[in-house]
């Protein structure tokens, strides 16, 4: 009796070590999941998952190019995608080990394959728009009845950006998704890679930024929700998150979350295992478990973004599914676009540009 | 024995700033590359004695050159520097009285006081300057008193802006000044001081013939030790700072990150390195002026 005991409690001990020893990490953006899931993929594998959180491709593809990350499976947009890709940042999926992908739907992974062929690197977490974030109320209060609040002429219409300047804009500090709507708003191709053409962008930038308070990719969900700012240009999700909490918070701010007429730009985030991830067991399980279509149906409720996952439509609430600012009309979809990585050169003609956008100089 | 005390130091030079500083240069010298790591050329030894002559001769000072073209730099560079010199001056103005009102306190008080002046410490760095945000914001607490006691009618627009960057440098740095000025004024004799009113000095006349020259040595590793890490600060500008709050700290940053150009972002702190060489020189001239003088 003794002898089992003691053997029941060195298996315990071995178990729990073995426990200890298996962990999954993962580097998503920040605010992009309901935290119960997590839990959830604790309590279903054992395995302990360590969650990190960041508000930037740039910051995130850095980390990829120096290698050694240590995470297992990291969220880049489909544009940074490409890139490390080319890079050799990831590994090729195991779709033996992703029973759940057949839940995937084509609308989306048509077009993510434009970044990742036949998806052979990634699978689509979440996808959106980059669109207008405004605090109605207060925009028409300053611009008046018929304020343009669909319209990229309410954040790149310099006399527009003057009177809201006084209530508080907040642009997206990602040039990779400012240039192409600046290029839109003045009826350019937003994809261009002529540094003649992203020039004219830089112009309608310089334009509006005396106006523009903060560029900052995360603070502004906050900022819309208290009513410290009534315009922010980001993305869906983000500017429909901070609408419901303004409306949790009762305190009188109403939000609301447009697409330009003009059009937006459509952007696909995608999982991948990086190339030296500790655990790529541990991290296909993960994907896997994302692409079940319960669990993609409770990150898409809780985040409102869409997501690539067909089967998990059942499951998304009807403020999500049936809100054409999350799931856009085929009309609408249309009238959307997306945009290919810059080359090395351009990329930096565009990151000097954006410097001279944010500070001036 | 004696020789090892003398090689320790050495050795944590070496291995701590000299080699780090050659990888730095080295990178600075190469070029911006979609790979891992984001910069070709890198060195395979395994490839011999010609491997490391092609490395060597892939080098450049291309990146040097590309700094001088475009304003951005030299602005920056500038700009911290003069961001650097007014909050030392500021941080000196605060600074001093406190350190001086330590020194003439009770003896007994003294430790408290310098407890509390080391207090802050405790907490992260990086909490104590999010703190700032919450008492500068639009709808903070600074704006909520002054709205409260009617001193102003609208909320000021304080965070993002240079004013909040130098309170943050102010409030961080103010125990690197508070510290050095009050060993300074802690050692200064007593009776210098009724030696001086005992012929005729005014209170104020002594404080400015007396204790200020004395309290020298203190107020420059003051000013140095503020000025010197202020000039490289990154998170406070970022933080507190507005977008157009330009910072060598910050544009280093946005070099490493935003542009993920590794090589480019080598150069600028290469030459940071190098402007900031000149102050720490002569803070050491300095500090070694007054070991010798004590003795």
């Amino acid at each position: 009796m003794k002898r089992t005991l003691f053997t029941t409690l060195a298996l315990a001990a071995m178990a729990s070590t073995a426990a200890i020893a298996e962990e999954v990490r993962v580097y998503n953006w920040s605010d992009y999941i309901d935290e119960e899931l997590l839990t959830k993929f604790e309590e279903e594998t054992g395995i302990d998952l360590i969650y990190d959180v960041f508000d930037s491709n740039e910051v995130l593809e850095t980390k990829m190019l120096a290698g050694s990350s240590g995470y297992d499976v990291v969220v880049p947009t489909g544009t940074f995608l490409q890139r490390q890709i080319s890079a050799g940042a990831f590994q090729k999926l195991d779709d033996a080990q992703l029973p759940n992908r057949e839940n995937m739907w084509d609308v989306v992974s048509s077009r993510t394959d434009k970044y990742d062929p036949n998806g052979e690197y990634s699978i689509n977490y979440m996808w959106g728009t980059t669109g207008i974030g405004a605090n109605v109320n207060k925009v028409k209060e300053v611009l008046g009845e018929g304020a343009p609040t669909d319209s990229l002429a309410l954040v790149f219409d310099p006399a527009n950006m003057e009177k809201l300047a006084s209530c508080g804009v907040h642009f997206l500090d990602a040039p990779t998704e400012m240039i192409p709507a600046a290029l839109k708003y003045i009826g350019e191709d937003p994809n261009s890679q002529d540094p003649e053409v992203i020039a004219k962008a830089e112009e309608v930038l310089m334009a509006v930024r005396p106006y523009v308070q903060k560029f900052h990719s995360s603070e502004y969900i906050n900022a819309l929700a208290n009513g410290e700012i009534c315009v922010a240009f980001g993305w869906s999700g983000d500017i429909l998150q901070a609408r419901d909490r303004a409306a949790e918070a009762d305190n009188g701010v109403e939000i609301t979350y447009t697409i330009p007429k003009e059009g937006a730009l459509m952007w696909f985030d995608q999982m991948a295992i990086p190339v030296d991830a500790p655990n790529p067991e541990g991290a296909h399980k993960f994907l896997d478990f994302i692409m079940n279509a319960e669990n993609m149906a409770a990150a898409s409720n809780y985040v409102y973004y869409a997501n690539g996952n067909e089967a998990s439509q059942q499951y998304l609430n009807e403020d999500v599914i049936g809100d054409t600012a999350i799931y856009p009309s085929e009309e609408t979809l249309e009238n959307l676009y997306t945009v290919d990585p810059y080359d090395a050169k351009v990329q930096r003609t565009v990151t000097r540009l954006w410097t001279k956008v944010k500070s001036g100089t | 024995m004696k020789r090892l005390f003398t090689v320790i130091p050495y050795a944590w030079l070496i291995v701590l700033f000299l080699v780090p500083f050659a990888i730095v240069f080295k990178i600075s010298l190469s070029d911006y590359a979609v790979s891992i790591p984001p910069y070709a050329p890198t060195l395979d030894i395994a490839g011999g004695w010609q491997a490391v002559k092609d490395f060597l001769g892939e080098l450049d000072f291309e990146n040097y050159v590309f700094l001088t073209e475009d304003a951005l730099y030299w602005k920056a560079y500038l700009s911290s520097l003069k961001i650097a010199a007014i909050s030392t001056v500021l941080t000196l103005l605060v600074g001093y009285p406190i350190a001086y009102g330590m020194a003439r306190a009770p003896e007994a008080w003294r430790p408290t006081l310098m407890m509390l002046v080391i207090l802050p410490f405790w907490t992260s760095f990086l909490i104590r300057v999010y703190a700032w945000i919450g008492i500068l914001a639009t709808e903070g607490l600074l704006n909520q008193f002054l709205l409260w006691i009617g001193i102003i009618d609208a909320p000021l627009g304080l965070l993002n802006t240079p004013t909040a960057v130098y309170i943050g440098i102010v409030y961080t740095y103010l125990p690197f000044m508070i510290l050095p000025i009050y060993a300074a004024l802690d050692r200064l004799d007593p009776s210098l001081l009724e030696a001086a009113e005992d012929l005729g000095c005014s209170r104020t006349t002594a404080f400015w013939t007396v204790t200020v020259p004395l309290s020298r040595p203190g107020v420059i590793a003051g000013c140095f030790l503020v000025f010197i890490p202020a000039v490289g600060e990154v998170v406070i500008p970022s933080l507190l700072g507005g977008s157009d709050t330009l910072m060598i700290g910050k544009i280093l940053w946005e070099e490493f990150f935003s542009n993920r150009d590794w090589p480019v972002a080598s150069a600028v702190a290469t030459i940071l390195l190098l402007i900031l060489v000149v102050p720490i020189v002569l803070f050491q001239r300095q500090q070694q002026a007054a070991r010798e003088a004590e003795q």
